[in-house]
C-alpha cells in the first residue's frame, strides 16, 4: 500500500495507517489526522489541514475596511464578536480614532459574552468528544439565551457584524441589561450542575487527568496562547498584560494552572468563564448614556502605514495585522490565528497516546477549522 | 398465593384445549406439544419486536427528556410513539450496501449472527410460572452461552467490513465482551449457590413467599455487579467502546446500512432487554410479588421490574463519559473479578457457617488442637 504502512512497531510488526478525517465526527470540521497505530497506540501523526481553506487574506485585500469586519465573523465563527473587535480595533488604530465610552464598554460587554458561548460550545464539544453526550445538549442551552441577546442587538444568531469603525452598528435595546443579568444569575447557578455531571465524574477525570501534558517549555516553543498556555502555568492574558479597549478598568483574575493536561486546560476555561461573568456585570454598570459611534468619514481610507493589534480572544491570541497604502482597501491583512497557532503542538503531543486520546487532546485544544484554515 | 390470573390462565386453557383436540383426532401427543411450542415462540417473537421498538422510542424519550429536549412528537400522533416504526420502514427502504473489498458473506451473514442468539435467550425466562417456553434445568447458562455469541457477530462485521474503524471497534469488543463475561457469570454464581438450581423458575421460588427477600437484598454486591458486567456485556455507555461514536465514527457497524444495520440496532435493544429480563429474575423475584399484590398478573410484576432496570441503564447511558479501552481491562480484570470472586467465597462461608454451624465449630477446633 502506501509507505506510510512500512513504519514497523518496536518488535518488528506491522503497523497500521488510520486516515482519520477530514470526515469523521469528532474532528471538529475538516482536519485530517494520519495516524500510524501500533494496535490502539499512536506512534506518529500526521495533522493535515486547509480542507477549508477560502483564502480570506487574500480576499480582504479586495474588501473595503468595513466589509473586512463583516467577513472576520467567517474566521472563527464560533466567536464573532471577538473577531469583529481584533479588526475594528487594528482600522482605529490606523485611522487615529477612537470608539466613545458608551461604545467602548458595549464592545467589552459582547466580546465577554462571546467568550461564555465560546467555553459552554467547548465544554459541549469536550464532554461529547470524551463520551457524555448530555453535556453538549446543556452546553447549547445555555449558549441560546446569549444567542438571543446578540441576536436583539445585531439581528443575526451566528454572523453578528456588529462592530463598526469607530464604534458598534446600533445601541442596545431598553431590556438588553436587565437580560443580560438574569443570564448572569442563571449561568452561575447552572455551572454548579455542569461540576457536578461533568468535572466532578470519575470516568471524566480518568479520560482526561494527565493526557496530553504540555509542558511550559513547549507552550513556549510552539507559541501557544490562550487557555492552553494558562493550564500550562504560563500566567499571559493581552487583556491584563497589554491592555486594550477598557479592559484596564476591570477587576478581574486571570486564572492560572499548573498540570498542563486536558483536565486542566478544561478546568481553566471553566474558571475564566466565571470571570468573564464577572466582567459583563461590571461593565453593565459602567455603562452610561452616549454616543456609540465616533466620527468617521463615509469612507475610510486611512494614511498609508501598519497597524498590529493584539486580542485575547476565547481560543487565545488573536492580532491582526494590517498595511494601508492609502486606498479604500487596506494592502495586506494578516491575522494571527490562535486556532492554526495552538494546533501546531498536535503533532508531538499525540504519539504515545491511544487512539481514545486524541479526540480528547484535540478536543481540548478547541480549534475551530475556519480560523485554522481561513 | 393463587397467582394464576389473567395470562398464565388464558395459556393453561388453551394448551389443555389443545391436549384435548389432538388426542380426540386420535393423534399422538407430540404434535400437542409441538404446536404449544410454535405458538409460544410466535407470541413470544411479536411480544419482543413490540418490546423492542417501544424500548427505542422509550430510550429516546428518556435521552430527550434528560437533555432537557422533547424527542420524537409528530410520528403517530401522541408523543411520537409510531417514530421507530416509521424509522424501521425507513430502513427497509433504504439502499444495502456492501463494500467491494468487503468479505460478502461474512458480511451478509453477521446481522443474523448477531440477531438471533439474542432472541434465544428469552427460551427459559419464566414470564410466570407456567408462562415459560422450556423450563430448562441449565437455564442461566443458555442465556450466558447465547449473549456471548454476539461478539463472534461483531467480529464477524468488523472484520469483514474491510475498514479500519470497524476492525478497530470488532477487535476491542472481542477484548471487552470477553473479559466482561466471567464476571457476569461469576456475579450470579453466588445466586446460583443460594437457590442450590440453574433454573430461572426455582430462583424465582427462592425469593416469593414468607419469610424469603429478593436477592438484591442478600447479594448486593452481586447485583451490582451483575449490573455493571451487563452495561458491558450489551455495549452501552460508559462501556460502548466498540462503537464509540466520537472515535470510531460507528465502530463495528459503521460499513452496515439498510435492514442489516436494522438488526445491529434491533439486537442491540434485545440483549438489553434480555439482560434487564434476567436481573429482574433472578435479583428482584422475577413474576413474583409481596401478597398484597397478588391479584396483579405475574408478567406484568415482571415488565415493571424489567424495565425499572432498562431505565437505570438509560440513566447510566446518557450521564457518565465513556471509558478508555485500557482503563476498561482494567476495571474488569483487575476490579470486578477480584470482587465477584470475593463475594462468591463470603458467600460460601456464610453458608456453610449458617448449615452446619456445629460440624465446622468442630472441624475448626480439631484443627487447631493439631496446631497447638
Amino acid at each position: 500500500m502506501t509507505d506510510k504502512n512500512k513504519i514497523l512497531d518496536k518488535d518488528g510488526f506491522e503497523t497500521m495507517y488510520l486516515n482519520m478525517g477530514p470526515q469523521h465526527p469528532s474532528t471538529h470540521g475538516v482536519l485530517r489526522l494520519g495516524l500510524v497505530l501500533d494496535g490502539e497506540v499512536i506512534l506518529k501523526a500526521d495533522p493535515d489541514i486547509g480542507y477549508l481553506h477560502r483564502g480570506m487574506e487574500k480576499l480582504a485585500e479586495r474588501r473595503t475596511y468595513q466589509a473586512n469586519i463583516a467577513m472576520s465573523d467567517r474566521y472563527d465563527y464560533v466567536c464573532s464578536m471577538n473577531n469583529n473587535f481584533a479588526v475594528a480595533l487594528a482600522i482605529e488604530k490606523l485611522l487615529g480614532v477612537e470608539a466613545p465610552k458608551r461604545a467602548q464598554y458595549i464592545r467589552v460587554i459582547m466580546a465577554e459574552l462571546n467568550r461564555v458561548v465560546n467555553h459552554m460550545v467547548f465544554f459541549g464539544f469536550f464532554a461529547m468528544d470524551v463520551g457524555a453526550t448530555t453535556a453538549l445538549m446543556f452546553g447549547f442551552r445555555e449558549r441560546e439565551p446569549v444567542i438571543e441577546l446578540f441576536e436583539s442587538v445585531s439581528g443575526a444568531r451566528l454572523t453578528y457584524n456588529y462592530f463598526r469603525v469607530g464604534g458598534v452598528a446600533r445601541d442596545l435595546p431598553s431590556d438588553f441589561v436587565e437580560k443580560t443579568k438574569v443570564f448572569i444569575k442563571f449561568m452561575r447557578a447552572k455551572l454548579i450542575d455542569y461540576d457536578r455531571l461533568v468535572t466532578d465524574n470519575v470516568i471524566f477525570r480518568d479520560r482526561t487527568v494527565g493526557i496530553g501534558k504540555f509542558s511550559k517549555e513547549d507552550c513556549m516553543s510552539y507559541s501557544l496562547s490562550g487557555p492552553v498556555a494558562r493550564a500550562s502555568g504560563i500566567n499571559y492574558d493581552v487583556r491584563k498584560d497589554d491592555t486594550y479597549s477598557v479592559y484596564n478598568e476591570f477587576d478581574f483574575n486571570v486564572p492560572t494552572l499548573e498540570g498542563g493536561d486536558c483536565f486542566d486546560r478544561y478546568m481553566l476555561r471553566m474558571l475564566e468563564l466565571r470571570e468573564s461573568l464577572k466582567i459583563v456585570e461590571q461593565a453593565l454598570e459602567k455603562l452610561e448614556p452616549g454616543d456609540i459611534m465616533a466620527k468617521v468619514p463615509k469612507v475610510i481610507k486611512p494614511p498609508v502605514g501598519e497597524a498590529y493589534v493584539r486580542t485575547e480572544s476565547p481560543k487565545g491570541e488573536l492580532s491582526v495585522y494590517l498595511v494601508s497604502d492609502g486606498t479604500a482597501n487596506p494592502y495586506r491583512f494578516h491575522l494571527r490565528a490562535p486556532s492554526f497557532i495552538n494546533l501546531q503542538i498536535l503533532q508531538k503531543a499525540l504519539a504515545g497516546f491511544k487512539v481514545a486520546d486524541v479526540i480528547a487532546i484535540l478536543g481540548s485544544i478547541d480549534i475551530v477549522l475556519g480560523e485554522v484554515d481561513r | 398465593m393463587n397467582l394464576s390470573y389473567g395470562l398464565e390462565r388464558l395459556w393453561l386453557w388453551l394448551v389443555g384445549l389443545l391436549e384435548k383436540l389432538i388426542s380426540w383426532l386420535g393423534l399422538p401427543y407430540i404434535f400437542a406439544y409441538t404446536l404449544e411450542k410454535i405458538i409460544f415462540a410466535v407470541a413470544l417473537l411479536v411480544f419482543i419486536s413490540v418490546s423492542v421498538l417501544y424500548l427505542i422510542w422509550l430510550e429516546r424519550k428518556v435521552s430527550a427528556h434528560m437533555q432537557s429536549r422533547l424527542g420524537p412528537m409528530h410520528v403517530g400522533g401522541w408523543r411520537g410513539w409510531a417514530q421507530t416504526i416509521a424509522d424501521m420502514v425507513k430502513l427497509l427502504f433504504k439502499e444495502d450496501i456492501i463494500p467491494a473489498k468487503a468479505d460478502k458473506w461474512v458480511h451478509r451473514i453477521a446481522p443474523l449472527v448477531v440477531f438471533i442468539p439474542s432472541l434465544m435467550g428469552f427460551l427459559v425466562i419464566p414470564f410466570e410460572k407456567n408462562l415459560i417456553a422450556q423450563d430448562l434445568n441449565a437455564g442461566i447458562l443458555l442465556i450466558f452461552a447465547f449473549s456471548s455469541i454476539a461478539v463472534l457477530a461483531i467480529i464477524m462485521g468488523g472484520w469483514a467490513s474491510n475498514n479500519k474503524y470497524t476492525l478497530l471497534g470488532g477487535i476491542r469488543s472481542a477484548a471487552q465482551m470477553i473479559s466482561y463475561e466471567i464476571p457476569l457469570v461469576l456475579s450470579v454464581v453466588s445466586v446460583i449457590m443460594l437457590v442450590g438450581s440453574f433454573k430461572l423458575n426455582d430462583m424465582v421460588a427462592a425469593q416469593s413467599g414468607a419469610g424469603k427477600v429478593w436477592f438484591v437484598f442478600t447479594q448486593p454486591l452481586a447485583f451490582l455487579l451483575y449490573l455493571i458486567a451487563a452495561t458491558a456485556e450489551v455495549n452501552r455507555t460508559p462501556f460502548d467502546i466498540p462503537e464509540a461514536e466520537s472515535e470510531l465514527v460507528s465502530g463495528y457497524n459503521t460499513e452496515y446500512s439498510g435492514l442489516k444495520y436494522g438488526f445491529f440496532m434491533l439486537s442491540e435493544f434485545t440483549n438489553m432487554l434480555i439482560v434487564s429480563l434476567v436481573a429482574a429474575t433472578v435479583f428482584l423475584g422475577g413474576w413474583s410479588a409481596p401478597s398484597w399484590l397478588s391479584r396483579v398478573p405475574g408478567i406484568v410484576i415482571l415488565l415493571v421490574k424489567t424495565y425499572f432496570i432498562v431505565f437505570v441503564l438509560m440513566w447510566i447511558r446518557w450521564t457518565f463519559p465513556r471509558l478508555r479501552v485500557d482503563r476498561l481491562m482494567d476495571f474488569g480484570w483487575k476490579i470486578l473479578i477480584p470482587l465477584a470472586f470475593i463475594n462468591i467465597f463470603v458467600t460460601a462461608l456464610v453458608m456453610a457457617v449458617w448449615r452446619k454451624p456445629t460440624k465446622i465449630l468442630r472441624i475448626i477446633k480439631e484443627r487447631l488442637l493439631v496446631i497447638l
